[in-house]
């Protein structure tokens, strides 16, 4: 069998059990085909031919599992599915399904691999097709990574092909013909004779049969949707018109509405709080206590939060240290203490013996960020309903496993008796990986049981009870000789961040090292004489979580950072010394390219003007930008970007750019302002007006592209964000001769 | 209370102090305004009061003063109005969340402004954040309806 053919059987949820492998546990759960989910529920005259395919007489449904965060990915699934369904995805009904193990994705724990992106090699190869076997154990159905496009691009293509063939196969029955006789055009069977058969008449057909599985998917030079310049997202319209429904627009019936307030010392107890005042507000209905804090049911949100304000609340300590500067004093002392080693991944040359050979010759720059809140427009929100025999959910979640099984054990119901309905979101950046706002809903429904009850947070609530990308600190030392640089060493401390997740969703412990405290930076394409890169685990202080492009957000900065630094020292050109050290293909053509575009002849750009650039491989994406800025008298202008990646191939070429550019500006936007800083327990960051984000006037040109060089198709919500703000602060040096080796740049220089 | 809301009377038993967010919202089921902060920093809210740009989330309903119109009744997916077209011609929302208070403030603007420079929008659209990130596109799409309602 081809490859092609072999991923997509293995990729493939029906009847296909011949997967590669046999290796370690579970082997046999992980060879036992999942059933399809739609098969249990379909009514008669409905076809469920795959789990992402459903249709009956009245029209056709898309299963589009991986949730929609603003990224796109509703849109992307259907129209990977209609390229070879043979339908106007306009058309369809799309819904993300009833969660399932059927959806788990298979592409998400391959970052977790301890092979660098640009390793081709068959050993790691393997590795990470083996971790489709923990992703489908432990069903992952999980949005995140940057792993829709490389998770669904054949598992949805073949999803359409095999419903379009069985659907020919039921036509060529009825009229007696062979199926290749048939031909298929916007939802309906050709015939040779002229005639057409909507897809629609013939479901009641197609599910009495044995679906077609032996099925070719067709090249891209076919494809009559996806790769096309004029692409236009499915969800477009309903955005601009207000008419989207997001988990915070729904309305049950009879639903109440809630909102609550826990203690700001996540974790922290609730020592006694006095709602006497509240009580006696209008439209109150309920006080509820809920862990770690208490809530309010009323008939109207607005309501209910000037309730909340409304009570009393005394807290208890939480179980970290108490303010920020406790704080980086554990994690600058984790940095380089050989008690809180936690992996080395890169350790190339003799790096100590090359450090000591020359001490006098040592450069060193210490680097360090911040907390940061996801802060998405949408605050947290969930609609619950718990009735004696059965909960039902209505959220925007990346995690709807994951929700209904904590929903279950709130409620001591079964996990099939738990129906979690996924809303699209407005935004998430990696917040809704997390579902406290769930269990908090669940608890004030089971108060009130039989009526739903929708939670909003107010802005301040999600602010201060984000659960936030980690802070971390950096040391870099090197070594340049020849006008070369010949010794990079990076040390990183950051407390755990996955395991701590994990723990959190799932109640599991996740043994072995934390690779997040050092990807982005042990993982880069670059052959340094001396090189190595190691991390250093922190002990757990604020409970952390994934915030977009997660590792390398901060180890992008560093990594690049120290490079760019050490470049100087070396006195050779940012640009041409980050080629000569480039070892990989496809990111030496991404930095040639960005230098291409930018007109790269150097760093200056006349008196009080520079650029700078900056790379980063993350999530199997080489990504370069370069960044002009002018220092003015009233502060730092960013004035043109210049961004490429290498995804591989490119399915949406509008929603590609959008992507790279929103995670540039995401990037730059914190790198500039943000932080979350820690008083008493609590964050003391509450609302925009101390977490500002980028406005419009501050926003430069940005011109994107994308170059297709790499090993196979890649995502990309999140590789825009790692080289945006190392890019900007080496534009910043390129401008002023000023370093800044700290988050957020504004506690160092001013910006327009 | 009364209010007008789209060219639609509505009576609502609330308190004065309520924010028209929340009466839209949560009394009349209307959720193109959105909640984004409550303060007045991020502009999700953007409604018109008399064809004026206001932020709902600020806007006590005992202080309301005139016909209230919210991105519904800006246009339809099938009657768009110069701006939303011009949005979904640069595909411009990624999360949408807060693109009907862009768009509301965009609208609001171009009836004031009808032939602006690129200083112009930037100043008028620096009141309304994007966290995705779609500064690029709102300017282009701003640009395309000014051209639009010129034509008109």
């Amino acid at each position: 069998m081809s490859r092609l053919g072999k991923i997509a059987r293995r990729t493939f949820l029906i009847g296909s059990a011949t997967v590669a492998g046999g290796v370690a546990f579970g082997t046999y759960l992980y060879k036992r085909p999942i059933p399809n989910p739609l098969l249990e529920t379909l009514a008669e005259g409905e076809a469920a031919i795959t789990p992402y395919v459903k249709i009956d007489a009245r029209g056709i449904t898309l299963i589009t599992p991986r949730a929609d965060k603003g990224q796109g990915a509703y849109s992307l699934q259907a129209m990977l599915i209609a390229e070879e369904l043979d339908i106007d995805p306009a058309s369809a009904t799309l819904t993300p399904g009833a969660p399932g193990p059927a959806y788990y994705n298979w592409a998400v724990l391959e970052e977790g691999v301890p092979m660098p992106a640009y390793d081709q090699s068959g050993a790691a190869k393997a590795m990470r097709e083996f971790m489709a076997v923990p992703a489908k154990l432990f069903q992952m159905q999980m949005t995140g990574g940057s792993s829709t496009v490389p998770d669904s691009y054949v598992k949805l293509r073949m999803a359409g092909a095999v419903a379009r063939e069985t659907l020919k196969e039921a036509a060529a029955q009825r009229e007696g013909l062979s199926r290749d006789a048939l031909k298929t055009e916007n939802g309906a069977v050709l015939l040779p004779d002229g005639r057409q058969i909507a897809y629609t008449d013939l479901a009641a057909d197609a599910a009495l049969i044995e679906p077609v599985m032996d099925v070719a998917l067709r090249p891209a030079s076919e494809w009559t949707l996806l790769g096309k310049p004029d692409m236009k997202r499915l969800d477009m319209v309903a955005k601009c018109t207000g008419t989207e429904v997001y988990g915070i627009d729904y309305a049950v019936d009879g639903m109440l509405f809630a909102s609550v307030c826990a203690n700001p010392g996540i974790g922290g107890e609730v020592i006694g709080f006095d709602a006497s005042e509240a009580e006696t507000m209008r439209g109150v209905k309920k006080i509820v206590p809920v862990a770690h804090g208490v809530g309010v049911i009323a008939d109207n949100t607005w309501r209910a939060l000037r309730a909340v304000n409304a009570i009393k609340c005394t807290w208890g300590p939480a179980p970290y240290p108490a303010d920020s500067a406790e704080i980086f004093a554990k994690l600058d002392a984790a940095v380089d203490d050989e008690d809180s080693f936690d992996h080395r991944q890169r350790n190339e040359g003799d790096v100590d013996a090359a450090l000591t050979a020359d001490e006098g010759a040592v450069f060193e720059a210490a680097y360090k960020i911040p907390y940061l809140a996801h802060a998405p427009m949408e605050p947290m929100n969930a609609i619950v309903l718990v009735t004696d025999d059965g909960c039902d959910v209505w959220t925007g979640t990346q995690i709807p496993l994951f929700v209904r099984n904590k929903a279950a054990a709130l409620t001591g119901l079964e996990n099939d008796q738990v129906r979690v309905h996924v809303q699209p979101m407005g935004g998430s950046f990696g917040h809704k990986l997390e579902m406290t706002h769930v269990e908090q809903a669940v608890e004030l429904a089971l108060a009130v049981k039989g009526t739903p009850v929708k939670l909003t947070w107010s802005r301040e609530e999600d602010m201060t009870h984000d659960y936030p990308r980690p802070a971390a600190v950096a040391r870099g030392r090197g070594i340049v000789k020849g006008g070369k640089v010949e010794t990079f060493d990076l040390s990183v401390g950051q407390s755990a961040m996955a395991p701590n997740w994990f723990g959190r969703l799932s109640g599991l412990s996740l043994p072995g090292p934390d690779a997040t405290i050092t990807t982005g930076s042990w993982d880069q394409p670059f052959a340094i004489p001396n090189y190595r890169v190691t991390g250093y685990r922190a002990p757990d202080m604020v409970p952390v979580s994934s915030w977009r492009s997660v590792g390398a957000s901060g180890n992008g900065f560093f990594h690049d950072c120290f490079l760019d630094e050490l470049i100087h020292e070396a006195g050779a050109d940012p640009l041409e010394e980050r080629l000569r050290l480039c070892l990989d293909d496809p990111s030496r053509k991404v930095l040639e390219a960005v230098g291409e575009m930018s007109g790269w002849n150097g760093p200056s750009l006349g008196e009080n003007r520079g650029r700078g650039v900056a790379f980063c491989l993350s999530f199997g994406v080489p990504t370069a930008h370069v960044i002009e800025v002018t220092n003015t008298a009233a502060g730092i202008k960013m004035d043109k970007v210049y961004s490429v990646v290498d995804t591989g191939e490119v399915l949406d070429p509008t929603n590609l750019e959008a992507q790279v550019f929103g995670g540039l500006l995401y990037g730059l936007s914190h790198a500039i302002y943000n932080e979350l800083t820690y008083e008493n327990y609590a964050a003391q960051q509450t609302n925009y007006h101390d977490y500002e984000g980028l406005r419009i006037y501050q926003v430069p040109k940005i011109e994107v592209k994308a170059l297709t060089n790499g090993p196979r198709i890649r995502g990309v919500g999140e590789p825009g964000l790692p080289p945006a703000a190392p890019a900007l602060a080496n534009a910043i040096f390129a401008a002023t001769g000023q370093r800044i080796r700290e988050m957020p740049f504004i506690k160092h220089i001013d910006f327009v | 209370m009364k209010l007008s809301v789209n060219g639609t009377d509505h009576e609502v038993d609330v308190e004065p102090d309520m924010p028209l967010l929340w009466v839209l919202r949560d009394e009349l089921g209307i959720t193109g305004p959105k909640y984004g902060c409550g303060i007045a920093q991020c502009g999700a809210c953007t409604v018109h009061v008399d064809g004026l740009a206001v932020r709902s989330c600020q806007l006590a309903i005992g202080d309301l003063a005139g016909a209230v119109t919210t991105i519904e009744g800006l246009g339809q997916p099938d009657a768009l109005h110069a701006v939303q077209e011009a949005w979904i011609a640069h595909q411009v929302a990624q999360c949408g969340y807060c693109q009907s208070g862009q768009i509301m403030s965009a609208a609001s603007f171009l009836e004031g402004n009808p032939d602006p420079t690129d200083d112009d929008i930037d100043a008028a659209m620096s009141a309304n954040l994007c966290r995705c990130g779609t500064y690029p596109r709102i300017r282009a799409a701003v640009k395309t309806a000014a051209a639009k309602l010129k034509e008109a």
